[in-house]
């Protein structure tokens, strides 16, 4: 399994009965971009890998098999961020724990969120600013894989570039992102390798 | 003083209000109408069928009969608990869950009455061990299922905010912490009305059977304070049993929330 220790990320035969089988590898430091249409498997990509999902086949971290890991752990370096932001408390300092919130009062400004938005309710939150926050809220795990899903589906062009540049310096520093996307611009733009997804299988785009 | 008997004509009279409920519920698009007709109707004919055989129950006094008969409760409120959620958890899952925990919960709470409280001879006397359980199975039953409705229902609602937990690397468990809490709260809060309203908003059910059938009001309260810590025990237990048990059912070996094992009833 030389290839298996070299790659971050490695995906072989990964598969369920909705999706797959899917074969990829991910380097540190790198994105995978794939668009499709809405309901091709995107989504059933990431949960997968994740673990999220029950799936076939093998992943591995670091030349590391998913088996090895407890689950909790293996999600918390390769973590997928949904499209659809979830809230367990109602005020959104709950959400950010011991030193994530010190984390997140430094990356607040940085994706255009005014920091007061940490100290409020959730309800009181953008679709917008959900989506930052519970960004901000998976970078504070400093995850190996981030696997983001449509991680600027409710943003403007102002604030995507400031979600691009952030993660463009996590990809700096050696996290690979598995990005999913509905914009091929932001997959041509951001992605250093990019696939479609299409009847729940991985094509060249 | 003896009990004033009821003739059928008066029954009839007070089911009227029956009517009234589905004319309600019929009016303000409620959906009840039916299950409160077969609940109605239902409630009359096992009353009425309860009545003769307790009779001839009692009147033989076999402990394996008695034992029969509990059994047969039991295992009738598990289906009860398991049939209300809109929620089904796949392989029968309700029912294996509705019907352990009800059978848990009853059993431990009546055996701790019959062995130390209340003390018949011989301990199984039908006399006590049915009605106990009997009333013991209502709260139970009342607990059990909203409890389950509430984590089963809670768990699809709150669907996102559980697996973003789970997505950070939360244990499964953790996760569910919240909707935990909340489901057994939900089940233990009409034992706890009922406690509160005890003697001042109503006249419990128990001690107003007794007094009516000529027992000394103050006798009939001790009875009614000891029921009633039987019957909070008892819901309890089964509210935490009921919610564990579907909690666990909701996961696997990687723990990921299944809701692939969660089916929606069809409404009826």
């Amino acid at each position: 399994m030389s290839e298996a220790a070299q790659a971050r990320l490695r995906l072989a035969g990964l598969h369920s009965r909705l999706a797959g089988p899917f074969d990829l590898a991910v380097e540190a430091g790198e994105c995978v971009a794939v668009t499709g249409a809405s309901g091709s498997g995107k989504s059933l990509l990431l949960r997968m890998i994740a673990d999220l999902d029950p799936s076939h086949g093998k992943v591995w971290l670091d030349g590391r098999e998913r088996g090895d890991f407890a689950a909790p752990a293996w999600r918390h370096q390769v973590l997928y961020n949904a499209a659809e932001t979830g809230w367990w408390s109602e005020m959104v300092a709950d959400h950010f724990a011991g030193g994530a919130m010190a984390f997140a009062r430094t990356m607040a400004p940085r994706l255009g969120l005014p920091p007061e938005l940490l100290d409020g309710a959730v309800l009181r939150l953008s679709t917008g600013e959900r989506q930052r926050l519970a960004l901000i809220r998976a970078l504070a795990c400093a995850p190996k894989v981030l696997l983001a899903d449509e991680p600027t589906g409710a943003l403007d062009q102002a604030a995507t570039a400031l979600v691009e540049t952030l993660l463009r310096e996590r990809l700096a520093d050696g996290m690979a992102i598995v990005l999913v996307t509905h914009s091929p611009e932001q997959a041509a733009r951001f992605g250093h390798r990019q696939f479609r997804m299409q009847d729940r299988h991985l094509v060249a785009p | 003083m003896t009990p004033i008997l009821l003739h059928p004509g008066d029954i009839a009279i007070a089911a009227v209000l029956i009517l009234v409920d589905g004319v309600l519920s019929v009016a303000l698009r409620l959906g009840l109408h039916w299950q409160l007709a077969i609940a109605a109707g239902r409630m009359a004919v096992q009353l009425v069928l309860v009545g003769f055989i307790l009779r001839a129950v009692f009147a033989i006094g076999s402990p394996w009969l008695t034992l029969a008969v509990v059994v047969t409760m039991v295992a009738i409120a598990g289906r009860e608990v398991a049939a209300r959620p809109e929620q089904r958890l796949g392989r029968f899952g309700n029912y294996a869950v509705g019907g352990s925990a009800v059978a848990m919960a009853t059993l431990l709470t009546a055996m701790l009455a019959l062995t130390t409280a209340i003390r018949p001879h011989p301990w199984y006397d039908p006399h006590y061990a049915i009605p106990l359980v009997g009333i013991v199975l209502g709260n139970v039953l009342n607990g059990g299922s909203i409890a389950l409705d509430s984590l089963l229902g809670g768990v699809v609602r709150e669907r996102a905010a559980i697996e973003a937990q789970l997505a950070l690397g939360t244990s499964y468990m953790r996760a569910m912490r919240g909707l935990i809490r909340v489901s057994v709260r939900r089940g233990l809060l009409p034992t706890i009305n009922q406690m509160a309203a005890a003697g001042i908003i109503t006249l419990p059910g128990i001690m107003t059977g007794q007094i009516l059938a000529g027992m000394d009001p103050l006798e009939a309260a001790k009875y009614q304070i000891l029921l009633m810590f039987l019957l909070s025990g008892g819901a309890g237990l089964a509210a935490v049993a009921v919610v564990y048990l579907a909690a666990w059912r909701l996961t696997d070996d990687r723990q990921r929330l299944r809701l692939d094992r969660l089916t929606a009833k069809h409404r009826g």
